[in-house]
């Protein structure tokens, strides 16, 4: 049983075994994502209208958004609320604990690329079971603004993927300082409310005070939501879309990069002091 | 050439030495029972075999290849099953973590399904490839660890207590299926455990580490013989007797219910079970008798004090 010649072939397939585990393996609560659901669309709804309210008594567009690509960044914020894992996971964090992660380490693949391959396959049964439900609701209840063109669907869906790869990411990095820390409870709550607020969940990104949006700006946060739900919102088009393809790109690389390298110290903190 | 290697191989945590200077060699398709009490260096030897724990100092080969240097190379080549630990999916039936392994080892479609077939068929696990990990039984869930551990046929196969915690027919059952296996693939096999069926049934040869040194390396009746572990025939006889002092070889340990019962030491080297039984029902009418194996506790704590530790 040799292992085949062709490796590159070969590791793509491991890959997307492992993406199709993480759909099934999340897709079995399935209570879960109707319970998550039915909660992002009630603040959808909430949101919507609050967004709705500010818009009027303004009287005019901010920041580049009307009435329906408000309604828009509501929903597609609602819908990637699920998708894109902001609040972060805690199973590596356990397993670096537990001393579990040695088994990962027993295995002839990366431990990184083998936790990405599980939440991309996360991040698809959420995208199917919470999100696009929630879509469909809010155009059905609100004057909605769809994507203006088969572009920016086709890269609003590129940039969904790479939202949940630099979220992936981050966390994952958050989740390997437990080789270090006993407890990273403080800092994943650090995270997740510097990301709540930087990544354009609450307000959108360019709607912040000057001050504000320069560090989100400079942040992976926006990265992970503001992103694709302006290029699926109408909002950035044209040019304006490989730009942010691109900082995306530069934050997943420099991300995953860091993970590799904080996964390699903590393999060899493992090695020096013992599991 | 040895598919385990050791030389002068160290391993020191803060204060502690787990492992010290322990030179060992062992061959392909041997059986090796590697006992010890807990915190004698056992599961750090493993750690160190498998690339998890770097040594302090001295040389480690496995398979030939230095586990630091190339730990997916020893992946590729070694099974290993942690008692205490599970690589299979939790919330996934069965059947998918072996898919999901076949992938992560790159097996061949159809080879990775013939030994999937082949290792659920002969540990009888046919009806729980649906059920989710987290259901399974201990039994159940350890021998589907070992399917695991083997789906790429390694070489050498590393199982830390696997036993630990199954009920007798459970452990009869694993034991079966490894002497199978061995039998058929000539899977190397290095065990640690604290049951001396395991090491009865399946390894044909012993070390005992103590403080991190070797103890002891040979065979099992070798081990019993060195630290003179003597085995106990347990008679129950029909009627109160008097003390049984005047067999042979054997000196009387116990007697219970005004010699109902009798318990004689014997050295296995000096006479047998059979002459015994031979010698008492000669003279009285033995109605049961049972054979007490010195147990590995035992085994393990004379060869630390003839060491002069422990």
């Amino acid at each position: 049983m040799a292992p085949c010649a062709c490796p590159r072939p070969c590791l793509v397939k491991t890959f997307w075994l492992l993406v199709r585990a993480g759909f099934r393996r999340h897709s079995t609560y399935r209570l879960a994502l109707l319970a998550g659901m039915t909660t992002n669309s009630v603040f959808g709804i909430i949101r919507a209208y609050l967004l709705l309210a500010a818009l009027a008594s303004a009287g005019a567009a901010i920041g580049g958004y009307d009435a329906s690509t408000a309604v828009a960044f509501v929903w597609w914020g609602q819908a990637l609320l699920g998708t894109v894992n902001l609040w972060g996971f805690s199973e590596v964090k356990d397993r670096v604990r537990t001393g579990d992660i040695a088994v990962d380490f027993l295995r002839p693949l990366d431990p990184q690329l083998a936790y990405l391959a599980g939440d991309l396959g996360r991040a698809g049964i959420n995208l199917i079971g919470r999100g696009l439900p929630a879509i469909l609701l809010g155009a059905l209840l609100f004057d909605f603004a769809w994507p203006p063109s088969g572009l920016s669907w086709a890269a609003g869906a590129v940039s969904v993927v790479l939202a949940v790869v630099v979220a992936f990411a981050g966390n994952f990095v958050i989740n390997l300082l437990a080789f270090w820390l006993v407890e990273i409870r403080g800092i994943t709550l650090l995270w997740m409310i510097t990301g709540g607020l930087l990544c354009g969940l609450y307000l959108p990104v360019p709607w912040f005070p000057d001050w504000l949006r320069t560090i989100a700006t400079w942040s992976p946060f926006p990265s992970m939501l503001q992103q694709p739900i302006d290029i699926l919102a109408g909002r950035v088009v044209g040019a304006g879309i490989a730009t942010s393809l691109a900082i995306q790109l530069f934050w997943v690389t420099a991300l995953l990069a860091l993970g590799q390298v904080v996964l390699r110290a903590g393999r060899r903190r493992l090695e020096v002091q013992g599991g | 050439m040895s598919i385990i290697k050791t030389r002068d191989l160290v391993r020191d945590f803060k204060r502690t030495r787990a492992v010290d200077h322990l030179t060992l060699a062992v061959e392909p398709g041997e059986a090796v029972g590697y006992i010890g009490a807990n915190g004698a260096g056992k599961s750090t030897t493993i750690k160190m075999l498998t690339g998890i724990l770097k040594p302090t100092s001295g040389t480690v080969r496995t398979c030939g290849i230095d586990p630091m240097r190339d730990r997916i190379g020893v992946a590729r080549r070694v099974g290993v099953v942690f008692g205490q630990r599970s690589q299979l999916w939790w919330d996934l039936p069965l059947r998918e973590s072996f898919g999901i392994l076949a992938a992560i080892h790159r097996l061949e479609p159809s080879a990775a399904t013939a030994r999937t077939d082949r290792l659920v068929e002969q540990l009888e696990m046919g009806p729980q490839l649906g059920t989710p990990v987290r259901s399974l039984s201990l039994g159940q869930r350890m021998r589907a660890e070992i399917a695991a551990a083997l789906l790429h046929t390694p070489e050498l196969l590393i199982l830390d207590e696997p036993t630990i915690g199954l009920d007798v027919l459970s452990k009869q059952r694993l034991r079966e299926f490894l002497v199978e296996e061995r039998r058929e693939r000539g899977t190397t096999l290095l065990l640690t455990t604290h049951d001396m069926g395991d090491i009865e049934r399946l390894c044909d040869r012993v070390l005992v580490v103590d403080h991190g040194r070797l103890a002891f390396d040979g065979t099992l009746p070798g081990l019993a013989a060195t630290v003179g572990a003597q085995r106990i025939v347990v008679l129950d006889l029909a009627e109160p007797s008097p003390d049984l002092t005047d067999v042979p070889s054997t000196t009387l340990v116990e007697s219970e219910s005004g010699g109902l019962r009798q318990r004689l030491a014997f050295d296995a080297e000096a006479t047998t079970a059979a002459a015994v039984l031979a010698h008492v029902s000669a003279r009285h009418a033995v109605r049961d008798l049972t054979i007490e194996e010195p147990d590995i506790e035992d085994v393990v704590r004379r060869i630390y004090a003839a060491s002069g530790r422990g």
